[in-house]
């Protein structure tokens, strides 16, 4: 059978299973936008700005652990990717952009709306195409999707151009992909998982330190089972919140710059560090220096290339996080460690993420409270700054993909699309966007699809009328000059969310908290802004200042 | 730090448009250097040859060797100087013989790095020689005090000595 290049990629994707594909229409794309017209298996989700478009393919799928695809013209369309498509790439999160392209025979010519679009993103993908005959289509999708979704996954760029969306050819569609030069080892070495198992043993002062690729990998089952089985006490970063409850006695919240004590003298004192999918962040280890001063490293991960890159490593381990803790968790048993245990119970106890309340104001980490008390079960999607921090504190993961924020990249404007993508993702949960004032405004016109589909998404802005984080670096190291960071002039988000069709709720005295977050349960049929007026110069802590070591961490301002 | 060393990695790659540049695109992105660099098609035309030297401390030399592999039109990468190993490169220089006792000499030196007279003209001729690093640059330094009217190198190209790979 024959089909346009357009046609047989729509088709191509609805073999790989897509369900929703995100785009803004224009020039290049509008053969594929057409072949997507009136599709009843594959949806088109209009979004307002391909950036929009990107995160929200991305949310979807951090949600669903599926592919996420995203669809733009050329030109301004494709470099307008390139923030989604960056944000993706360093999360590892899989997800396949598709771009229109000139004319081929406008390659190279500057034609209008023309971009090298393959060229502007090569360092921030995992893999990209040029398809330039419409032959190609249906190999390189079936490539390009399983490159997105193995191994390390990470975002493939495919960029067709406009002849080739048009021209007909014959439709075959590759079932398995055999690619001689890609073959990602998901399996660890038996010898390597056994010196760990050793070293496990041996230890006296272990932690393990989970990070996203156990989110990734589905591997939290696994993880659960070797901290259950050994009794070890465990951290999660910021991108594998949810992987191990944070209401379990072993948990020790997450690491790093504004984690938990307990986690960062819990480094510093170990003498085994067990990473499972986390990848030694700067963010997490503060100075590399005093970084685990006397702990031996295991290290598991599916990317060679990640182990031994900021820190050295006793035993590395390449492979699937879920492969390699199904094989290590036969090898281990309970750790004889009760001394280190109390040690870390006592730092627990005396070192909780802790607030205090300011005059009459609504506290951010107040907020932070009631929202876990009223949506514990929640999909919460966080944006870049403060609020993120206060989320993660204070808020309890204890599933997997519960908890999704641009860790890596650190993209501000990322949660309100990511939230759309999610919640069309898991349409039984409810999906809550935790957001601040600088970053809903960067991508605020998502807002627009979000009510157009009657999304019940529950946007909860924490503003205090600052670029909150940076506006904390400069107290504390560029002596209080607020340079650039005063958004008093933000508009009213409750009337603009009112304006663009959805509810709009002010809350501006800490009693009007729980009230408002009850009535935005009851609002199903669209989403709910409501704009938490909190406190402006509050601080997170703790702290380890940048280039400090972890033993550092500064618990607050006396 | 590490001491820094120079490795030469022979990289097999899909003989497609756009590999180079992501192998390129992996060594300027982290500021690491690319000291020569020499590409070719093999006797599978599926699949380009690309001989890479750099230099770094062990770790930026793991670095690189991960990430190389890391590229998925990569099929292969060997560090060949970590073995026993020959390496060769050509070069072609246009010397300047406008006069005939200059140009009597210059066959003669010629001789001695047993290079190959493959063109000639009244005022100038071109040798190729081919060596290691240290010969072709002795050539290049003697040659020169003859007039190198223009050069051209191919930079290296190694094999594994022996059956080992």
């Amino acid at each position: 059978m024959e089909l346009s290049g357009a046609q047989t990629l729509v088709d191509c994707l609805k073999r790989e299973g897509v369900e929703y594909i995100f785009g803004v229409n224009g020039g290049a794309a509008m053969p594929i936008f057409d072949a997507l017209y009136g599709d009843s298996e594959l949806e088109l989700i209009p979004m307002r700005h391909e950036q929009g478009a990107s995160h929200a393919a991305d949310g979807y799928a951090r949600a669903t652990g599926k592919v996420g695809v995203v669809l733009a013209t050329s030109g301004p369309g494709a470099t307008n990717l390139v923030t989604g498509i960056a944000t993706a790439y360093m999360d590892s999160i899989p997800m396949v952009a598709i771009t229109g392209q000139v004319m081929t025979q406008f390659i190279g010519s500057d034609a209008f709306q023309e971009c090298d679009v393959i060229g502007v993103t090569r360092p921030i993908c995992k893999h990209s195409y040029l398809i330039k005959h419409s032959e190609e289509v249906a190999d390189v999708v079936a490539e390009a999707f399983h490159i997105a979704s193995t191994g390390k996954q990470g975002p493939v760029i495919i960029d067709i151009a406009k002849d080739a969306q048009i021209h007909k050819s014959l439709f075959q569609y590759s079932e398995t992909v055999d690619l001689r030069s890609y073959k990602p080892q998901v399996d660890g070495d038996s010898t390597q998982i056994a010196k760990a198992a050793a070293l496990i043993k041996e230890a006296k002062c272990p932690i393990l330190y989970a990070g996203g690729g156990v989110v990734l990998a589905n591997a939290s089952e696994e993880l659960r089972e070797l901290t259950y089985k050994t009794q070890i006490p465990i951290t999660v970063t910021l991108m594998g919140l949810g992987a191990f409850p944070e209401t379990h006695p072993l948990a020790m919240e997450m690491p790093g710059m504004h984690g938990s004590c307990c986690a960062n003298y819990a480094f510093t004192g170990a003498d085994l560090v067990v990473a499972i999918g986390a990848r030694f962040d700067d963010r997490v280890t503060g100075d590399l220096d005093k970084f685990a001063p006397n702990a031996k490293k295991i290290h598991i991960d599916i990317d060679p290339s990640c182990i031994g890159k900021n820190v050295p490593v006793d035993v590395p381990i390449v492979g699937d996080a879920k492969n390699v803790l199904r094989e290590l968790n036969k090898l281990v048993d309970t750790a004889d460690i009760d001394p280190w245990r109390n040690q870390i119970q006592e730092w627990k106890q005396k070192y909780p993420f802790e607030w205090t309340q300011k005059g009459n104001k609504v506290m951010p980490q107040y907020v932070m409270e009631q929202i876990y008390d009223h949506y514990s079960d929640a999909i919460v999607v966080a944006d870049v700054g403060q609020h993120q921090m206060w989320a993660a504190q204070y808020f309890k993961f204890t599933e997997p993909r519960q908890w999704l924020n641009s860790g890596g990249l650190g993209t501000m404007g990322f949660s309100l699309p990511a939230a759309i993508g999610a919640q069309l993702g898991c349409p039984d949960k409810t999906v809550v966007n935790i957001n601040g004032d600088g970053s809903y405004i960067m991508t605020i016109q998502e807002l627009v699809p979000a009510i157009t589909m009657k999304l019940p998404l529950k946007i909860f802005i924490i503003n205090n009328m600052y670029l909150g984080m940076v506006r904390q670096w400069q107290e504390l190291f560029f002596d209080k000059r607020y340079s650039a960071v005063d958004y008093h002039d933000n508009p009213d988000f409750a009337l603009l969310a009112q304006a663009f069709g959805a509810t709009g709720l002010r809350v501006e005295h800490p009693e009007d908290v729980e009230p408002a977050l009850l009535k935005a349960k009851g609002i199903d049929d669209g989403p709910v802004v409501i704009d938490f007026i909190v406190a402006e110069e509050e601080n997170v802590f703790p702290m380890v200042p940048a280039g400090k070591g972890l033993g550092d961490v500064i618990r607050g301002l006396s | 730090m590490d001491k820094e060393e120079r490795h030469i990695f022979s990289v097999m790659v899909e003989n497609r448009f756009g590999v180079l540049a992501r192998v390129a695109g992996l060594f300027s992105g982290r500021g690491f250097n690319i000291d020569s660099l020499n590409v070719a098609e093999t006797h599978d035309k599926s699949v380009s040859q690309i001989t890479l030297v750099t230099h770094g401390d062990a770790q930026i030399i793991d670095q690189i060797y991960q990430h190389l592999n890391r590229l998925i039109d990569v099929i292969e990468v060997t560090d060949i100087s970590t073995g026993t190993h020959v390496e060769r490169e050509l070069l072609l220089l246009k010397i300047c013989t406008d006069d005939a006792q200059k140009r009597a000499e210059i066959l003669q030196v010629a001789e001695v790095f047993r290079g190959r007279v493959i063109d000639t003209k009244p005022a100038s001729l071109v040798v190729e020689i081919t060596g290691d690093q240290g010969k072709l640059e002795a050539a290049i330094e003697i040659f020169n005090t003859y007039g190198i009217l223009e050069l051209a190198r191919t930079g290296k190209i190694a094999m594994p000595r022996g059956n080992a790979k």
